[in-house]
């Protein structure tokens, strides 16, 4: 979907940056977080943790919006995120929101 | 020989237990666990511990009083839940967690009973509790965590497996109908119906907190990957594809008879609230029925 210019409520829209906490030694690497983070802002890390598996990190440049879904779908109870500040909605949103909805796969249905 | 044997590191009860809290509440979701028991011992890819999570995130948003709620567990892989939580949980004997369930919700009417088991448990060898159970409607939330096979044991086939499914004592496939869990419970009466998997974790945590509301017999059947004792010998890949297959197969599908929800092998799976009504529960019953006259005359 491609906007033609930045949304007219814009100045209404606050955007939640969300604080990643990853406790990397409780992951088992399941893959759930990275698969479904609806933001797309986390890769298998390419260390090991303690157990063997490679746990998730943030992937460079990349926001997290807070959701939860990583830490209501993580079995391990080892991820969680918190509100770090909030922002408004700018041009840069929209070119990735773009780019999102162009790219592969889906994040959590509806 | 091949390898040298080295002596193991004599057990230090003080370093053991610093160890316990320097690892125990660095995830908000600790203080309802015990210290010391994560990592949990279920298989990556097994989607019970989003049971869990989403079970106390819903008693969390409830605001549930610890001491006010207990749980009640059988035996098999989702037994374990009764020693992870830090309240009072009760791991009984194999089949009987609604019995002894029942006998706490009588002794005190007041607290919250969860029962927390898989489908081995709940339907194969305790089965006819259930369906009495929810034919007195006593108050009681059920969560059936559903994985199409007995994982604890090894991977045998149980009531709820596919037809047509490989099992380790089915290795040509098996021949027996399954039950349909949301069917049979709404049939023996239960308040409240619902269906999910564990790809819908939101609204299971949804779906526990209008059980944590309601009065009645409750029942919530989750269906979870189990890529140890299913998923290999059906070819199913591990626990994320089977996640990408609740994802992509799944239908909500609200307010419906649960005997059209229907969740096949490889078809669509129909998950959703399917039942939501009132009824007098058999503490009410028995209070105004039977315990009134018997004071009176």
């Amino acid at each position: 979907m491609k906007f033609w210019r930045l949304p007219l409520d814009a100045e209404e829209q606050i955007i939640p940056v969300g604080r990643l906490f990853i406790i990397a030694d409780r992951c088992k690497g399941c893959n759930f977080c990275i698969e479904f983070c609806p933001n797309k802002v986390l890769e298998a890390s390419p260390d090991f943790n303690r157990k063997g598996y490679h746990p998730p990190v943030m992937k460079p440049n990349h926001e997290c919006n807070n959701c939860g879904l990583c830490e209501v779908i993580c079995p391990e109870f080892a991820i969680y995120s918190t509100v770090e500040e909030k922002r408004r909605f700018t041009e840069v949103d929209l070119v990735r929101y773009e780019e999102m909805s162009s790219g592969e796969g889906k994040g959590e249905q509806e | 020989m091949r390898y040298k044997l080295v002596d193991p590191e004599p057990f230090r009860l003080g370093e053991f237990k610093q160890k316990i809290d320097e690892t125990h509440g660095i995830h908000p979701d600790d203080r309802y666990l015990k210290p010391g028991r994560i990592p949990h011992i279920w298989c990556p890819g097994c989607g019970l511990g989003i049971v869990l999570s989403a079970f106390i995130k819903g008693m969390d948003s409830m605001e549930v009083a610890i001491d006010n709620c207990a749980v009640v567990s059988g035996i098999g892989c989702t037994g374990r839940v009764a020693g992870y939580l830090n309240m009072d949980t009760y791991h009984t004997t194999h089949g009987r967690a609604i019995p002894f369930a029942t006998g706490l919700k009588l002794a005190k009417p007041e607290m919250e009973v969860v029962v927390f088991s898989g489908d081995g448990d709940l339907f194969a060898i305790g089965g006819n509790h259930l369906i009495h159970a929810a034919r007195r409607n006593m108050d009681l939330t059920v969560i059936c965590v559903n994985n199409f096979n007995y994982g604890m044991t090894g991977g045998q086939a149980g009531p709820t497996t596919h037809i047509a499914a490989k099992t380790v004592t089915t290795p040509y496939g098996n021949c027996e109908y399954p039950f349909n869990l949301t069917h049979l419970a709404y049939a023996s009466g239960a308040v409240y119906v619902a269906r999910w998997t564990s790809f819908h974790a939101r609204y299971l945590i949804e779906s526990v907190k209008k059980c944590f509301a309601k009065k009645g017999f409750k029942f919530i059947e989750v269906l979870t990957p189990c890529p140890t004792g299913y998923g290999r010998p059906n070819r199913l890949g591990s626990g994320l594809d089977q996640m990408k297959v609740y994802r992509d197969n799944s239908e909500i599908r609200n307010d419906i008879n649960p005997m059209e929800a229907e969740s096949g092998l490889n078809g669509p799976i129909i998950v959703g609230e399917f039942v939501d009504r009132e009824k007098p529960t058999f503490f009410e019953r028995y209070t105004e029925g039977v315990l009134a006259k018997a004071s009176a005359g």
